[in-house]
């Protein structure tokens, strides 16, 4: 049934449609975790709910916290089955989430990524710049959700070049190099948002150099924490690197390392959107039930992915609003929606976000 | 040299293996080839056959044996 879905265009379910694929996919995956993870089948007998219950909707399925993921290494394979552990990217002082991936998870977490990816860019791979750094991928065994990235959307690029140096400056040459190699081709951008703004739009700005990036397209995530601290909305990101390159197209996307390669992106009315690997669901900070569209609530977060961790429904630490749900003016179908913060007393997290905590 | 000892050479410098081992490999049988080596892989085997292969391949491009047989749609004379 998953094997369906990654032959499913990523944004062509209708919400009847999906919701009774990822009921039938979520349910099994809760049964799976429960006779799998110790700690998991403790939590949900605790909470009362048995698998062996069928629920209506995925909707009625349990969810857990995603701060859980710092306090526990949930597991649901062997230990030799774990071939690579996922960390977000902590600094001092703050805790970090570990998830360990089995083999299967890794590859549907790259193969969900490159089909929601490849719906916004094409199939051809373009020339591409990763703003960030080469020590990002240093340690191959443990990767920061940074890594995650950077490594999971490299497969997009034809040529790739760290924008950046290891001391995170703009590598003012070699770019310029690269993008006279690369004249009269579309090029991707890649990058965390609080690096783009602080290490590449700034170093821009600063600079005599004009780069003329007007056919590329950005595709950046990581969170607006600290940039909304310091009054960088999205829209004045976005003026903000075309002024600097005359970048037009850029989008942003949401998703977690908990969740990993279910990014929801930003279509070009400026909208997030859940593909059919995943959903989103407002739910009210004050009972937890489901918030009516337009109504400002807590996301929780399904994905279809998580089969070596119990990460396939959790709830977020992020406020939201869902818009709509298939009627989108792009086109896609699923649920559209926009992001408005943090609740209240989260810790600091998103893997831009993390890296910025340096810097405050 | 032929365009299968370039591919078989390609392999065994990536990894840095024999290359008798090279042609046994399949995707994280070895360390080196994990995603990060993945990747290099995909790299040089299009700087050595002059080809650029679809995302979809490259997921694919699971052992020696299957990265062969997805070679073949790219005329490489493989």
């Amino acid at each position: 049934m998953l094997n369906e879905l990654f032959n499913t265009a990523p944004y062509a379910l209708a919400r009847a449609e999906k919701e009774k694929t990822l009921t039938a996919l979520l349910t099994r995956l809760t049964a799976h975790h429960y006779e799998k993870c110790r700690e998991y089948r403790a939590m949900l007998d605790g909470y009362g709910f048995s698998p062996r219950r069928p629920v209506d909707s995925y909707y009625d399925l349990p969810f857990l916290p995603v701060r859980l993921f710092k306090e526990l290494t949930l597991s649901s394979v062997g230990a030799d089955e774990v071939f690579k552990t996922l960390t977000s990217s902590g600094t001092t002082g703050q805790a970090v989430s570990k998830i360990c991936l089995d083999r299967i998870t890794a590859a549907n977490q790259q193969k969900a990524l490159v089909k929601i990816i490849s719906s916004f860019l094409g199939s051809a791979r373009l020339p591409l710049i990763i703003i960030d750094c080469p020590s990002v991928l240093k340690n191959r065994h443990s990767f920061s959700a940074r890594g995650a990235g950077v490594l999971g959307f490299s497969i997009f690029g034809a040529e790739r070049i760290y924008a950046l140096d290891d001391d995170m400056n703009l590598r003012v040459d070699a770019l310029a190099d690269f993008l006279r190699r690369h004249a009269g081709e579309r090029i991707l951008l890649f990058g965390f948002t609080f690096l783009i703004w602080r290490h590449f739009y700034a170093a821009l700005q600063e600079s005599a150099l004009s780069l003329d990036l007007t056919d590329g397209i950005m595709i950046h995530g990581g969170g607006w924490k600290k940039l909304s601290d310091q009054r960088v909305s999205p829209a004045v990101f976005k003026a903000g690197l075309q002024a600097v390159c005359g970048l037009e197209r850029v989008h942003d996307y949401y998703g977690m390392a908990e969740q990993t390669g279910c990014v929801y992106v930003e279509c070009e009315k400026g909208y997030l959107h859940a593909s059919v690997f995943s959903d989103i669901i407002m739910r009210r900070p004050s009972d937890l039930k489901v918030c009516a569209f337009g109504e400002k609530g807590v996301a929780e977060v399904v994905s279809v992915l998580p089969h070596s961790y119990c990460g396939h429904a959790l709830l977020t630490e992020d406020e939201g609003v869902i818009v709509g749900e298939d009627d989108c003016a792009c086109g896609r179908k699923g649920k559209y929606f926009t992001l408005t913060g943090r609740i209240k007393a989260a810790e600091l997290r998103g893997c831009g976000d993390t890296y910025a905590a340096n810097f405050s | 040299m032929t365009a299968s000892e370039k591919y078989l050479q390609t392999f065994a410098e990536t990894f840095g293996v024999e290359a008798v081992e090279a042609a046994q490999l399949e995707y994280q049988s070895i360390q080196e080839w994990d995603s990060v080596g993945h990747m290099s892989l995909i790299a040089a085997l299009e700087d050595a056959f002059g080809i650029m292969l679809d995302t979809d391949d490259i997921i694919d491009f699971s052992s020696f044996a299957k990265g062969k047989e997805i070679l073949q749609k790219y005329n490489v004379g493989l």
